[in-house]
């Protein structure tokens, strides 16, 4: 990907993400303290007002995946007894912390101080964290985020999250790293956040353009990266979203596509949206598979797991724990079937797609159930035609590239065929 | 002539079809896949084009000599290429047993093996005389390893030469033999099949005529799993899914719904009145309930692969099965046998089963609405077929199920139409 290695936001994340697991690494004789969140509904601007640095399982086995480390995990995991059938995120990071917590850049990881799960609309990370607590026999807060199965969030339910905030999670934040919750620190990070969010909402609605200078769904991995992890609130994070807008526009305005493992995607063919996680063991050739046929992605929900900014959402420096509340209950795996339903109808709509994906994974619950009727609802209310592709996050023996291949080319032959239909009516 | 080739080059067999410049079906070829697609590819294309030869020929017979007359020609056709392949398989073993068997035992071998020769050989002829010849399988290597299996247990007492030892012998050669590209020519065989066939000068004129006919190749379409394999350019690839969408409206012009239960896959297709695939479904990660689930269960109950339905049409009393584990089956079908079902009543049960798993495919593909078509190597199985009947009547009320004994063909006379299209475009 010469062009992508070019690009200045990539270097910087790079640079980013060596310093933090540096830090990291060497917490135990900084004595940083550290906490262990996930994606969905992490509390990075408050984690970090207390200096505190997070760790974010979920990321680091998709990165395991991505280097080629997952499969010795998860065998490490099954042997340990974690059955065949148990996510593989959870196992992947299972067998790493067993092989020395070696994180995917090589650093050792520390041990938490604090283990926050802050989202618990995916009953796995409930039992992974308590697998984790068993681990380090830490301290654990578990915030309830109340599933929003009226599509929307209620003042009560707000409160309820924001009370939890306040009067469960900040004194264990105090007790775990030693410091007082500084309110002022807090909404500074928050205004960078919302900044930061800004930034990376151009990014992803640049794909509305044709040809898109985006790939919103193999590429917006890489953009979301830092807002998703550690850097959601920080200067680094609020410049590096600067950056790669610059870039992105400046890429639009030249009439250019992305950077893609098959070279410069200028000519597209199909235009995508797509719904659910992808493969990390075989990222690039999953990406492949798409590329080499002219199709990329100008919308997905996956891109959204971290925060679905791009419907208005941002985090509001005014009112700093009722902000947080609305962004953890936002989570898009936390959103009921008709608000995905109709996100995705909107992204098809929105971004003039020719056809929208479903790739659904084994692992993951959360994602998966209800994905079907998801794709028949989408397709009346568009009449656009979807297409279902099933393989799993991090455990390579789910992923069948012959089978995945043989589909994909089906589908974008169909949508051909169906144009060309089209346009001899 | 200007033809148009179509080839599906499926998991287990490779088929080909012909096209004339008005889009009628000249020839068929079919041919087990084995591990050469190049090879398979190639023998089931020259099938086709001879076979194609015979449908010039029938024309000019019909007109002239009659129905009755090219039915003798073709069954001598046929029986002289067996003859040449049996001869060759002879060699093949003959030599081997030169190679293999211990010096003490060789010329009884020897012996037994010229024994089953003469004997098959007789059969063939037998076979040719029967008007109405008992049905066997279309493949050299299924129809030969049953005959030589029987002759050798017959020999076994009289030669003194064990059956394990005549089978190892037939093993070692069958699949070099099998592979090996044999002279299965029109030219060369119409001769000698005319002079067994007795025709008259009509008929002589008119293979004349067939031998000299020009069939030259217009264009060429390839499908299936094994499509990367055949040198085309990327153009005359399609997938399996439209050509299997396009294939049944041909051979049914009302079909709206298509189930294809293929080697390694099954597939529900959704196809608009022009034949164009509207949306699809095919199985999940692993084979199960496939046409490969039926192979395995042939070989564990140590029976053809066209047995098991007549078998399970026998079934008074259906076992009800659920799983169709391909892996599991041979762990499912002792357990049964092992509680003293009926082999035909598990049979039925294993029918049963792996349509109910296609009909969920049908339903997720969109159900069916109107016409239906049943295709793939499956559909020529009447247990599969009957239960098939019973589940589309109970799930969607009474429907127009089309199936074409030339089922299996769907895909590639798909192809070869995509082929005529391509040429006209």
């Amino acid at each position: 990907m010469a062009d992508e290695e070019k690009d200045r936001s990539m270097e910087l994340q790079k640079e980013m993400l060596a310093e933090h697991f540096r830090r990291l690494e060497a917490a135990p004789e900084t004595g940083e303290p550290v906490v262990y969140t996930f994606v969905p509904g992490n509390l990075t601007e408050l984690v970090r007002s207390f200096g505190a640095l997070p760790v974010l399982p979920e990321i680091n086995a998709l990165q395991s995946a991505m280097r080629g480390k997952s499969q010795a995990y998860i065998a490490a995991a099954e042997k340990a007894g974690h059955s065949e059938d148990v996510c593989s995120y959870v196992k992947c990071d299972i067998g790493m912390s067993k092989a020395g917590n070696i994180g995917p850049t090589g650093t050792r990881l520390p041990k938490p101080d604090l283990l926050l799960l802050s989202y618990t609309g995916c009953f796995t990370f409930m039992k992974w964290f308590e697998l984790l607590r068993e681990e380090y026999h830490c301290p654990t807060v578990f915030l309830q985020i109340p599933y929003q199965g009226d599509g929307t969030e209620t003042p009560a339910q707000r409160a309820y999250v924001a009370r939890q905030i306040r009067e469960t999670l900040i004194p264990a934040l105090e007790k775990a790293t030693g410091r007082r919750y500084d309110e002022e620190k807090l909404r500074e990070s928050l205004a960078l956040s919302a900044a930061a969010e800004d930034d990376l909402v151009a990014v992803l609605q640049s794909a509305k353009k044709t040809p898109s200078p985006i790939d919103a769904y193999f590429g917006a991995v890489y953009y979301v990266g830092p807002i998703f992890s550690a850097f959601r609130g920080t200067p680094e994070g609020a410049a590096y979203y600067r950056t790669l807008r610059q870039e992105v526009e400046q890429r639009a305005a030249r009439g250019e596509g992305p950077a893609t493992p098959a070279g410069r995607l200028d000519r597209q063919k199909y235009r995508l949206v797509v719904e659910g996680p992808p493969n990390w063991t075989h990222f690039r050739e999953f990406w492949r598979m798409f590329a080499e046929e002219g199709a990329v992605v100008v919308a997905s929900t996956y891109s959204k797991v971290g925060g679905t900014y791009d419907f208005g959402f941002r985090h509001d420096p005014a009112d700093p724990l009722g902000t947080l509340a609305d962004y953890c209950s936002g989570c898009y795996t936390n959103l009921n079937l008709p608000s995905r339903v109709a996100m995705i109808e909107a992204y098809v709509k929105q971004y003039n797609a020719d056809g929208f994906l479903i790739h659904s994974v084994k692992s993951c619950n959360s994602f998966s159930a209800g994905q079907l009727p998801i794709l028949r609802e989408v397709e009346r209310r568009t009449g656009v035609p979807g297409a279902f592709i099933e393989s799993d996050l991090v455990d390579a023996r789910y992923f069948s590239a012959a089978n995945l291949k043989n589909r994909l080319e089906s589908y974008f032959q169909m949508l051909e065929a169906r144009r060309a239909g089209a346009a001899a009516v | 002539m200007n033809c148009f080739v179509g080839i599906d080059l499926g998991s287990t067999t490779t088929k080909a079809v012909v096209l004339d410049e008005g889009g009628e079906v000249l020839g068929r070829g079919i041919t087990n896949s084995r591990s050469n697609y190049d090879l398979a590819a190639e023998l089931a294309r020259t099938e086709a084009f001879v076979s194609a030869r015979f449908r010039l020929l029938q024309r000019e017979v019909e007109k002239t000599a009659g129905g009755a007359a090219l039915e003798r020609l073709l069954a001598a056709f046929r029986l002289e290429q067996m003859l040449v392949q049996l001869a060759s398989l002879e060699a093949g073993i003959a030599e081997e047993v030169g190679r293999s068997v211990a010096p003490g035992l060789r010329r009884a071998a020897g012996e037994a093996v010229g024994e089953i020769f003469r004997r098959f050989a007789a059969e063939e002829e037998l076979r040719f005389a029967d008007p109405d010849p008992p049905a066997r399988s279309d493949f050299f290597r299924d129809a030969a390893g049953s005959a030589y299996a029987r002759l050798a247990e017959e020999l076994e007492q009289m030669s003194g030469v064990t059956f394990d030892l005549l089978i190892g012998l037939y093993d070692k050669c069958i699949v070099r033999v099998e592979n090996e590209p044999l002279e299965l020519g029109f030219r060369e065989h119409i001769g000698k099949a005319l002079a067994r066939a007795g025709g008259q000068s009509p008929v002589r004129a008119a293979v004349e005529a067939a031998v000299c006919a020009d069939l030259g190749v217009g264009a060429t379409v390839g499908t299936g799993y094994g499509r990367a394999r055949l040198p085309f350019p990327r153009e005359q690839i399609r997938s399996e899914i439209l050509c299997h969408g396009l294939g049944a409206h041909i051979l049914f012009p009302g079909t709206r719904t298509v189930l294809d239960i293929g080697g390694q896959d099954t597939k529900a297709i959704q196809v608009d009145p022009q034949g164009i695939v509207t949306s699809f479904q095919m199985n999940d990660r692993c084979a199960a309930g496939c046409g490969r689930y039926l192979g395995y269960i042939a070989d564990e109950m140590n029976m053809g692969l066209h047995e098991l339905g007549p078998l399970a049409l026998t079934s008074r009393r259906p076992v009800k099965i659920s799983s169709t584990c391909t892996v599991f089956a041979g762990a499912e079908l002792r357990e049964r046998l092992s509680l003293g079902e009926k082999r035909e009543d598990i049979l039925a049960g294993l029918h049963r089963a792996v349509i109910l798993r296609a009909m969920s495919l049908v339903a997720r593909s969109g159900g069916i609405s109107d016409e239906f078509t049943f295709t793939g190597g499956v559909a020529r199985n009447l247990a599969a077929v009957r239960a098939l009947e019973g589940l589309v009547a109970e799930n969607y009320g009474k429907r127009t199920i089309n199936i074409s004994a030339d089922s299996i063909y769907t895909g590639a006379l798909g192809a070869a139409h995509f082929a005529r299209r391509g040429a006209a475009a």
